[in-house]
């Protein structure tokens, strides 16, 4: 069982970083929904609103890790450029894609949305964390605050989602592999 | 009396709503620079070799660190002259809203490309 290094880091960044941050977002709109309720439970307690504050904060983290991966270490991969003349693009996925007419597409609309439109998760999540962190029990006296922050983190998860949808079906088209070869565990040949 | 004296003390310490308004104005404005930058370094090969802050990640390095530049001097600008103060969040709200929607959609590249 073996595994390349570009293949590890997109494990990272999309299965780590990327699909936490994915699962995370439902538990942060059922605690902001509890919150929506002046007289809500959740808004009277300092230790649901530290956890919140601490929730949201690990999820900006998870959201900047991923951009920040997904641009600085993956992305040159896969962009690039094949020498002139190659006749397998495979270690060159955006040549890949760009090679067939089937597959353009992947690149020119897919991973041209998903490398931008992820951008826009870790500043709408730490916006939402700040507002948590800086207001906690006060934002039972914000009624607007308490309406805003469910949109902030859907608008986050649809990007997310955009960027984690396109993610996998690139890797499936054009995966990102190379690098050094990390040996993970024997096997038995029948 | 300690309760009623508590909720006092509460109200007249209690937070005015300019930080929060600050963070949130100034996401929407973050993620619309974004867009447009999009937009303008796709349009222009002259923007594209300016905003090529990083070799090996192309524009898209220099369209996102400044796209985030402009967020956090937003932010920083926006908290500064509103910290201590209330502001009409329901037009905060619905203007970065429409900032975060917009944004969504201007870098969808069918959509990028109309301009």
């Amino acid at each position: 069982m073996e595994i390349s290094t570009h293949s590890l880091w997109t494990l990272i960044h999309g299965m780590g970083f990327g699909a936490l941050y994915l699962l995370a977002c439902t538990g942060a709109l059922f605690a902001l929904h509890q919150r929506l309720q002046p007289s809500s439970s959740a808004l009277s307690s300092i230790e649901n609103n530290r956890f919140l504050g601490a929730y949201l904060s690990v999820m900006a983290a998870l959201a900047w890790l991923s951009v920040l991966s997904g641009t600085y270490i993956i992305y040159p991969w896969y962009r690039f450029p094949a020498p002139a003349g190659a006749a397998n693009l495979a270690p060159y996925p955006r040549a890949l894609l760009l090679a067939h007419p089937a597959t353009s597409a992947w690149h020119s609309v897919g991973m041209e949305w998903k490398e931008h439109v992820a951008w826009l998760v870790p500043i709408a999540i730490t916006a939402t964390a700040f507002v948590v962190l800086r207001y906690g029990r006060e934002l039972s006296r914000h009624p607007q605050l308490r309406t805003v922050l469910p949109t902030f983190v859907v608008t986050s998860l649809i990007a997310a989602g955009v960027a984690g949808f396109f993610g996998a079906m690139l890797d499936k088209n054009a995966p990102v592999e190379g690098g050094q070869t990390i040996h993970i565990a024997g096997g038995e040949s029948q | 009396m300690t309760l009623i004296h508590e909720s006092a003390s509460q109200d007249a310490t209690s937070r005015p709503n300019g930080s929060a308004a600050a963070a949130i104005l100034a996401a929407g404005i973050g993620s619309m620079a974004l867009a447009i930058l999009t937009i303008a370094a796709d349009h222009s090969p002259a923007l594209k070799a300016l905003l090529t802050f990083y070799k090996p990640t192309g524009p898209l390095s220099g369209v996102t660190t400044t796209a985030v530049f402009a967020w956090v001097l937003a932010w920083f600008i926006l908290d500064r002259l509103w910290f201590r103060r209330d502001v009409s969040l329901r037009k905060v709200n619905i203007v970065s809203i429409v900032l975060l929607v917009l944004s969504l959609l201007a870098t969808f590249p069918p959509v990028g490309d109309m301009f």
